[in-house]
């Protein structure tokens, strides 16, 4: 069933026969779908829900089409193709998102079934990137690379990827329905804010296994997921999960879209009534139906097998030499660059955070150059990140300076990874038919005045999270500091909360006070900062950290004190 | 209506009889779940098959004690966004082993006969001035499937093959 790639590159689930046939047909469906739609035969209520399922919105001026990207991670030929479509169907740029997808916000309808073919040429599609199905499962950036990992996630996240793909019971459900899984120490998927989170661990035989935290979720009533299962062994992933979707698709709300997402079926029900009912399921589920064969898993996982590192020293002389001659690059090194397992490697992380830019936003220029880096530099893999910068993976220490200058010069170099310049901002209204309130110009100026690198490290780890409207697509619930835009009769005000927290730790934040103009928003973000640095017990008390100490007092006190 | 069956139209042997109207003993006919827990009494000794009709929020294991009474079984889908008929399917057919006729009544579309047969339906009754080609295409435009179903019983050991349907 497999046909593993070239042994120069791995990390990337590749198609078979069965997989192009598979997504030809579906885009041959779509087609005749919007056929009947243009002859009557579906009414626009009909069409909805299947345009949606096919990854296109209607926005506020255009159609955006969102493009899967299973678990962030893709090759650098799939990279290429997403950066000719949008030079030659949208207007030279790509947005990647906190699902780790990328959107196009600027397409004609008419040219859809085009772009859909030529994503088929790379093995890649739209497909349940919206609709109330089962969405891209999301996993961590780092997978198959982070020294922390415990278990590989794109295994487990690729079986979900396949199990969800057109299931027959779960593509009409009360709402859309988001899954992550991480399987390292460090949680860099925000499992708790998913409607299913699953923590992949291992048992003192060694053995993988999940812990099931479930109803997680921001929107307008935000839930931090709660365990429904601390260990689930591997040849029951798919039947608990099958459980847990079948209550949820049973009693789920669906007389009111604010309260049918999974969080508000967990708190009305209780997490003991909720669990007994997916216990009651799974119990009766299991069984060889739903077994998951250990040979389907090690057929997969073939697929991720490690790239053919060479064998290095872990302490890299170039390296050095290249940090102590370039203060820019070792800030970046610094900031940017995380530990690998292989020895000699390291994890880059590509800012897509410019000051003063569009966080997300990378032209097409930008991907093919890319494209070239990761095929030169990281087995020509990457990684799209939920906090939507991306990532190679795999890169010799001893060419992190020769990377970091070519992208340095492209603009791609900014050295802001978990700093306050690492802004999550949704599309805002801008572009989007739900905002209240744009989040692109606010997530630019704050960017613009905490631009300098120095200033940025210093102040250290600090998320801003904006979300233009209560549906919080850029997770403003758990940002260290988080911004809603509200709109107050016609005019766009901006609440400041603090203290959330989307790692394992999960916090919503707190409301600091009544919400200010676009300008007072940047002045109060440095208020706020000025406090923290003058507050901090030391260098190493984070934002968050100071925050719990001393409270909203002080914080307060600055940004309202005028009033 | 239309009763679309094995990707065709075909004959309805069955009708439904509305709460209130009196129940024909001669020939198939179809009761609401609401007639049946006020007056089970009524139909003891009826030879004439017996259907029952779900409304989307009444589960499966509200008729499970009483499903040797039944040779059909009609779950209704009041919009087709509302997929809670899947689960009831599913559930009839797995958890409480039915082997008799389930059909899916109400707002359906072509577009969803696959995930229907899929999940154990056997009928639609498909809208007035339907598009019976659609009905048709709908079981054959797919062919790959990811995941076990009612139409196959192959163990999950195989993620991913081709649907026997169409």
């Amino acid at each position: 069933m497999n046909h593993i790639a070239p042994g120069a590159r791995a990390g990337i689930y590749h198609y078979d026969e069965i997989d192009r046939q598979f997504v030809a047909e579906r885009v041959e469906q779509f087609r005749k779908q919007v056929d009947r739609r243009l002859s009557g035969e579906l009414t626009e209520e009909e069409f909805k829900p299947i345009r949606l399922m096919n990854g296109l919105y209607l926005q506020l001026h255009a159609y955006m089409l969102r493009i899967a990207v299973p678990y962030g991670v893709m090759s650098a030929t799939q990279l290429r193709k997403l950066s000719a479509i949008g030079r030659k169907y949208d207007r030279g740029y790509g947005h990647f998102t906190t699902r780790q997808n990328l959107q196009y916000n600027w397409i004609k309808l008419e040219d859809t079934p085009a772009i859909l073919h030529e994503l088929a040429e790379v093995d890649m599609h739209a497909l349940q990137t919206s609709g109330n199905c089962v969405r891209n499962v999301t996993t961590d950036p780092f997978v198959g690379a982070a020294r922390d990992e415990v278990v590989d996630g794109r295994v487990y996240a690729e079986i979900l990827r396949q199990w969800t793909t057109m299931h027959p019971e779960f593509t009409y459900l009360p709402r859309k329905f988001k899954i992550a899984i991480s399987g390292a120490e460090s949680d860099r998927a925000a499992v708790r804010i998913h409607d299913v989170g699953l923590l992949a661990r291992r048992n003192d035989k060694g053995e993988p296994g999940f812990s099931f935290y479930v109803g997680g979720g921001l929107g307008r009533s935000p839930f931090v997921g709660k365990l429904v299962r601390e260990w689930v062994a591997q040849e029951d992933f798919v039947a608990y999960l099958e459980a847990i979707l079948r209550v949820y698709n049973q009693y789920g709300r669906r007389d009111n879209i604010y309260k049918a997402r999974i969080k508000i079926l967990v708190h009305e029900l209780g997490l003991e009534k909720f669990t007994q009912e997916v216990e009651e399921e799974f119990a009766r589920l299991r069984g060889p139906k739903y077994r998951l064969d250990p040979e389907i898993v090690d057929g997969i996982r073939q697929h991720f097998a490690p790239p053919p590192f060479e064998e290095l020293p872990d302490h890299s002389e170039a390296l050095e030499r290249a940090r102590a001659s370039n203060p820019a690059f070792a800030n970046w090194l610094a900031v940017n660059v995380a530990e690998h397992k292989a020895p000699g490697y390291a994890i880059a992380t590509i800012s897509l955070k410019p000051a003063g830019g569009i966080p997300g936003d990378a032209t097409c220029d930008q991907m093919d150059l890319v494209a070239d880096l990761a095929e030169r530099y990281s087995f020509g893999e990457l990684r799209v990140t939920h906090v939507q910068n991306l990532v190679l993976a795999h890169v010799k220490k001893d060419e992190l300076y020769d990377l970091w200058k070519q992208l340095d010069a492209a603009g791609l170099g900014s050295a802001n990874a978990g700093l306050i310049g690492d802004i999550i901002a949704c599309p805002g209204l801008d572009y989007c038919a739900l905002a209240n309130a744009r989040s692109i110009p606010l997530a630019q100026a704050i960017s613009a005045r905490f631009a300098d690198p120095v200033r940025q490290r210093t102040i250290g780890e600090l998320g801003i999270k904006i979300s233009g409207c209560i549906n919080a697509c850029g997770h403003h619930h758990v940002g260290a500091i988080g911004i809603l835009g509200v709109d107050k009769k016609g005019t766009e005000y901006y609440q400041i909360t603090v203290g959330g927290d989307p790692t394992l730790t999960t916090a919503i934040g707190d409301i600091l006070g009544p919400a200010v103009t676009e300008t007072e928003a940047v002045d109060a973000i440095e208020a706020i900062v000025d406090v923290y640095l003058a507050n901090r017990s030391d260098e190493s008390e984070r934002f968050i950290d100071t925050l719990a100490r001393v409270g909203h007092a002080p914080f307060k006190e600055r940004i309202y004190a005028a009033d | 209506m239309p009763l679309i069956e094995n990707g065709r139209i075909g004959e309805d042997a069955w009708s439904f009889i509305p709460d209130g109207e009196p129940v024909p003993n001669d020939r198939p006919v179809i009761i609401s779940f609401e007639r049946w827990q006020a007056e089970r009494d009524s139909f003891e000794g009826r030879n004439a098959r017996l259907g029952v009709r779900l409304k989307s929020g009444t589960l499966a294991g509200a008729i499970a004690a009483d499903l040797d009474r039944f040779s059909l079984v009609a779950v209704e889908f009041p919009k087709f966004r509302d997929g809670r008929g899947f689960s009831t399917a599913r559930e009839l057919r797995e958890r409480y082993g039915y082997t008799g006729e389930i059909r899916a009544v109400g707002h359906v579309i072509p577009d969803q006969y696959l995930y229907l047969v899929r999940t154990g339906f056997s009928s639609v009754e498909a809208p007035e001035g339907t598009n019976p080609e659609s009905w048709a295409n709908a079981l054959t435009e797919v062919t790959i499937a990811f995941q076990p179903s009612l139409d196959d019983t192959a163990p999950l050991s195989l993620l991913r093959r081709k649907l026997k349907v169409g």
